[in-house]
């Protein structure tokens, strides 16, 4: 995408904004943190009540604002506390990924993934990831 | 821009008071709460504060049904564009549709280090030139295409059957890959900044490109090129939209139209029609096609009804009120099929034949489709023959 961005990837730290669901990634979170499981410190937590709750726009907001990637965390399909808020959810992001790809914006660029309240390791890990990946593409030029 | 200027330049103070706006427009026709008139008074009679924090601000259609019958040629569209203009500035843009997601993906196209990949539809099918004389607008379809999906709006079809009809036709137009949102929507909800940037940047592109015409698919783009622009950017090109330039090409024969049966009837867009004034045109396309009966509506040409939202702002219950009445004016005609020719108009009708919930309005199904693609559907297998 950016060329001069090239130059500046070395001491790029990557800012990666993950809205969590409340029943079950934020739970992840927690168990993450009581844990004490060691992951990359690049992430801001946004609660939601669902992942439902997540707006496109919200996605799109983030990245105008400045922010180098997206992380949508919910419930494993069939465990939505509300019953079918992840599907929705899983939609969206389909769609909206279809959008910005148009934008040119890479596909790495926003992650819909699952967590559970049991699985703090998997957010450590997918936080990793992600982490990795965004600051292999180097951040999302203003 | 004060208010004072904007009274001046839209020639508000003409105003006789006599109603006509208000009796004419679609919107006030069922949201009791919205009057141009009242609108244009709270400008005249000083009350700047209410005129901007009105919440019926952004509900106009922006559509001229009041303005070309306005007997003392108030432009009325002009003025809410502008006075929008001073809303914006204090943080005020209405009710964005769709909670905003299009007027996000303009904004972030204002980002210079976006780099879109928004031509991935063309194949090889479609025969384009690098350089040349014409230039074919896309315009946002790549996007509307996948942001509608839901009920198959069919955006990207209007483009890509554009370029099949001008390939028929022999003409290898341009493409930019770069072109971005041409900034209608920014303009009228009054972010004029935003707009300038989309403005410039769109301008540069095509002056590099060498383009001498261009030609548009959308109504709004092309309004935007040839009435906003000039006051912005310097952009010396000639400017069509599709149907204009095929119905100055159709006597050369290169159009084949094989039979296609079909009671039609014509919604003329609002940008299309009141603000461009092309009315023949399109009506002379779909007549030229053998076997298509063209019944209009009761409201036709210039007293043609609006779609129902502009801008994809204030999109509410009386919007889809609008649309239904449309629709079933539409079927009133006896007509298999709904002819317009922007694509716009076709998404807030689908979406209107969406029912959402338990509450089943009036049957409003009907078959929409842009001129653009029954044209195209007109032509194909002729070029087999």
């Amino acid at each position: 995408m950016r060329n001069e961005t090239q130059v500046k990837k070395s001491g790029f730290e990557p800012k990666i904004l993950a809205f969590c669901c409340n029943w079950c990634s934020y739970a992840g979170a927690d168990l993450a943190g009581t844990s004490r499981i060691q992951y990359a410190p690049n992430v801001r937590v946004i609660r939601v009540m669902c992942s439902g709750r997540i707006d496109p726009t919200f996605i799109l907001r983030a990245f105008q604002v400045g922010v180098d990637g997206v992380l949508i965390l919910g419930c494993h399909p069939g465990d939505c506390h509300y019953i079918d808020g992840n599907y929705k959810t899983a939609r969206r992001i389909h769609m909206l990924k279809k959008m910005l790809s148009q934008l040119g914006i890479e596909d790495d660029r926003l992650r819909l993934d699952w967590v559970s309240a049991a699985e703090g390791k998997r957010f450590a890990s997918i936080i990793n990831d992600m982490t990795e990946r965004i600051r292999a593409l180097g951040p999302f030029v203003r | 821009m004060t208010l004072e200027d904007i009274i001046k330049e839209t020639k508000t103070y003409y105003c006789l008071e006599c109603g006509k706006c208000s009796s004419l427009c679609p919107i006030s026709r069922h949201n009791p709460s919205y009057s141009p008139r009242l609108m244009l008074e709270k400008a005249l009679t000083g009350f700047e504060g209410d005129l901007i924090n009105d919440q019926e601000l952004f509900s106009c259609l922006t559509c001229y049904n009041c303005s070309l019958k306005c007997p003392a040629d108030v432009d009325y569209p002009l003025f809410m564009q502008k006075v929008r203009t001073l809303a914006f500035a204090q943080g005020r843009y209405g009710v964005p549709a769709d909670s905003g997601i299009l007027q996000s993906f303009m904004r972030l196209m204002l980002n210079p280090a976006i780099e879109q990949r928004r031509l991935e539809w063309l194949s090889d099918e479609y025969r384009i030139s690098e350089k040349g004389n014409i230039l074919f607008f896309v315009g946002c379809a790549p996007y509307f295409e996948f942001a509608f999906e839901d009920f198959e709006a069919g955006a990207l079809n209007i483009a890509k059957d554009s370029l099949k009809i001008l390939n028929t036709l022999g003409i290898e137009p341009m493409v930019l890959a770069d072109e971005k949102c041409c900034g209608h929507d920014l303009l009228w909800t009054g972010d004029v900044e935003s707009f300038r940037k989309l403005a410039e940047h769109n301008a540069r592109i095509i002056k590099e490109s060498g383009a001498k015409k261009i030609i548009f698919s959308c109504p709004e783009g092309y309004r935007t090129f040839k009435f906003d622009y000039p006051h912005y950017v310097d952009l010396d090109c000639e400017l069509q939209h599709i149907t204009e330039f095929l119905a100055e090409n159709m006597g050369k024969g290169m159009l084949d139209f094989k039979e296609v049966k079909k009671k039609v009837t014509y919604q003329d867009p609002c940008r299309l029609g009141r603000h461009l004034g092309v009315y023949e045109q399109p009506r002379k396309l779909i007549e030229a096609i053998p076997g298509i009966e063209l019944i209009e509506m009761e409201h036709t040409r210039d007293e043609s009804i609006c779609c129902g939202t502009s801008a994809w702002t204030n999109c509410d219950a009386y919007s889809k009120q609008i649309r239904t009445e449309r629709l079933l004016e539409a079927k009133a005609t006896g007509a298999e099929m709904l002819i317009t020719a922007c694509p716009k108009c076709q998404i807030h009708f689908r979406c209107a034949m969406v029912s959402k919930g338990e509450e089943k309005g009036p049957d409003v199904e009907m078959d929409v489709m842009d001129i653009v693609n029954l044209v195209a559907s007109a032509l194909e297998d002729n070029g087999s023959e």
